[in-house]
């Protein structure tokens, strides 16, 4: 049990998951195999991106880290638990809180600081210490002015960052968002990237991120991308986004400087490659 | 003249204390053939707008035409309108329902009383406009991919003939490429078709790369309604109302702000590249 020091906040090895398919009879007609041997290491407080496109096993990965699912083959821990006991199926929980991407199916109370609440009420905290999580857990994300709105009335992005308020209430070591801006306004995703920075950097919570919008993860530490349940490239965004003709094989794409440094690149400007933000490549063309 | 809308107000909520006017004077006129994106924050009133273009709300004043005629009067067929401007929500793989795809693309056409022949050979013609391959016509559209049912979806609209397709965010959700594909297959039915698109996005990107006009909506009101070059000069404003403007257009502003004496109309990257290139090497 010493190894636990060593360990990262999220560990999978050698993770496999499968799923039978079934005909209309409910015959079997075969299985799939979503996640392929998966190799994960997260250090804690580190923040890492997920990118893959539909169906490349991103989600069926990220529902492991919450205990939704469990391995077939393998074994993923949190914070040194193994998901697959039942034991620690709360624990396992509670370290690592999940955002969604719809934030309509997420909010359940009519006040937004009671649906804050929620969580932490569910895990017996007495009330004063309740209310203390619900103001800290609003101010990080920015909506502690909202507390006594109810939340039907709040945009998109309003609604999500008290979602992820919802999760850190319960002081998760971790929190995995999936798509979490993916039915956003640009405003609406700003804040959420922005609250979701935050978080990570203030609060040194771990965070895993999957999305299809490549620009919110330039400041990642770390990007892997998943590719038919395996993970296809691992690095930095800067060694992943230089990849520009390997990414669009996987179906995925650059943030959009990238692609305009790339074209300018082939075009014969002499500019440096993984370029990831305008200031970048005002540099290297001034 | 396809469609008119003529000092159209939409009061929701109107005889109590919480009425909200989800539209205001809104006056466009939206010839035959155009590529319309239509933007605006979360609450703007893009969807609301969109739903009187075919009748699904009654303005509560003003008034809309289409091909001349006013689609409020008491014997004007809705029916008829409903078949001439497809509406695709978003999410629309969610109202997919029959037992395979081909069938599911038939039941449009269907209950517009046409002969069964005709039924079958709209919906033929619809999966193939949308790039779906014989192979899936007789699965079940839940064993699709995203991308697939989304296009099955697409296609039971198309499969009415419509003259005006609407499309609320239809890449929500889709992996970059899936948005590329889908994005690619609409201009293209845009461009052999004729037919008027109007397309509801939150992707700035997306918008500059495919449209011809731009609709900018707030607070019930149209903001801007220009080509993509010129409302993208108002980024500042833009960002205001809870949008922004395509990374291309911060790209060529610092640009300029450092010296380089480029072009702020350039929306898309091709463009870009072009305008960096033409002053780098000046």
């Amino acid at each position: 049990m010493g190894n636990f020091i060593t360990m990262g906040i999220i560990k999978t090895e050698k993770l496999v998951f499968e799923y039978i398919r079934r005909d209309e009879e409910g015959n079997v007609e075969g299985i799939t195999r979503a996640v392929d041997e998966v190799d994960l290491d997260v250090e804690p407080g580190s923040f890492i991106a997920i990118l893959g496109h539909n169906g490349s096993g991103k989600s069926t990965l990220a529902k492991h880290i919450n205990a939704i699912l469990y391995p077939t083959e393998g074994t993923v821990w949190v914070d040194g638990m193994d998901t697959s006991q039942e034991k620690n199926l709360w624990d396992v929980r509670q370290s690592a809180g999940m955002v969604f991407q719809n934030p309509d199916n997420q909010i359940i109370g009519q006040v937004v600081e009671e649906d804050v609440g929620f969580g932490p009420e569910n895990m017996g905290i007495p009330t004063q210490q309740i209310w203390e999580r619900v103001e800290e857990s609003l101010k990080a994300v920015g909506m502690y002015e909202f507390r006594k709105h109810s939340p039907n009335k709040l945009s998109g992005g309003q609604k999500q960052r008290i979602s992820i308020a919802g999760v850190i209430a319960m002081h998760p070591k971790c929190i995995i968002l999936d798509e979490p801006t993916a039915m956003l306004d640009p405003n609406g995703r700003k804040e959420v990237v922005r609250a979701v920075r935050a978080l990570n950097a203030a609060e040194g919570i771990t965070v895993v991120l999957i999305t299809h919008y490549m620009e919110e993860i330039i400041h990642a530490d770390k990007v892997f991308v998943m590719d038919r349940g395996k993970v296809a490239m691992e690095g930095t965004p800067r060694e992943i986004f230089s990849q520009v003709e390997r990414l669009k094989e996987l179906r995925l794409d650059v943030p959009q400087v990238t692609l305009l440094a790339h074209e300018l690149q082939k075009s014969g400007v002499n500019i440096p490659n993984g370029i990831l933000t305008t200031e970048e490549l005002v540099e290297a063309l001034i | 003249m396809a469609l008119i809308l003529d000092h159209v107000d939409y009061v929701y909520g109107g005889d109590t204390e919480l009425a909200v006017h989800a539209l205001k004077d809104v006056n466009l006129v939206i010839p035959d053939g155009q590529f319309i994106g239509l933007i605006g924050h979360t609450g703007s009133g893009k969807s609301t707008l969109v739903q009187h273009l075919n009748g699904l709300i009654k303005p509560t004043g003003g008034a809309i035409y289409f091909n001349g005629e006013d689609i409020q009067d008491a014997d004007y067929d809705k029916k008829k309108l409903r078949s001439k401007v497809g509406l695709v929500f978003q999410y629309p793989e969610h109202q997919l329902f029959e037992i395979d795809v081909f069938s599911d693309v038939c039941f449009g056409p269907k209950n517009l009383g046409l002969p069964r022949k005709e039924v079958e050979l709209r919906a033929y013609a619809a999966l193939k406009q949308v790039g779906l391959e014989d192979a899936f016509f007789y699965q079940s559209p839940f064993d699709l991919s995203g991308g697939q049912k989304r296009r099955v979806a697409i296609a039971g609209v198309l499969a009415m003939k419509p003259d005006v397709l609407i499309l609320d965010e239809p890449t929500a959700g889709l992996d970059p490429k899936g948005r590329d594909e889908i994005l690619d297959q609409i201009a293209n039915l845009h461009k052999e078709m004729g037919i008027t698109v109007i397309l509801v996005s939150h992707s700035m990107e997306d918008v500059a790369r495919y449209v011809e006009r731009i609709i900018v909506m707030n607070r019930g009101s149209v903001l801007y309604d220009n080509v993509p070059g010129e409302v993208f000069k108002h980024y500042r404003e833009l960002e205001q109302v809870g949008l922004a403007a395509p990374q291309v257009t911060y790209i060529m502003q610092a640009l300029r702000k450092k010296g380089l004496p480029v072009n702020m109309e350039v929306t898309t990257i091709p463009e870009a590249r072009d305008e960096i290139l033409r002053v780098i090497r000046a």
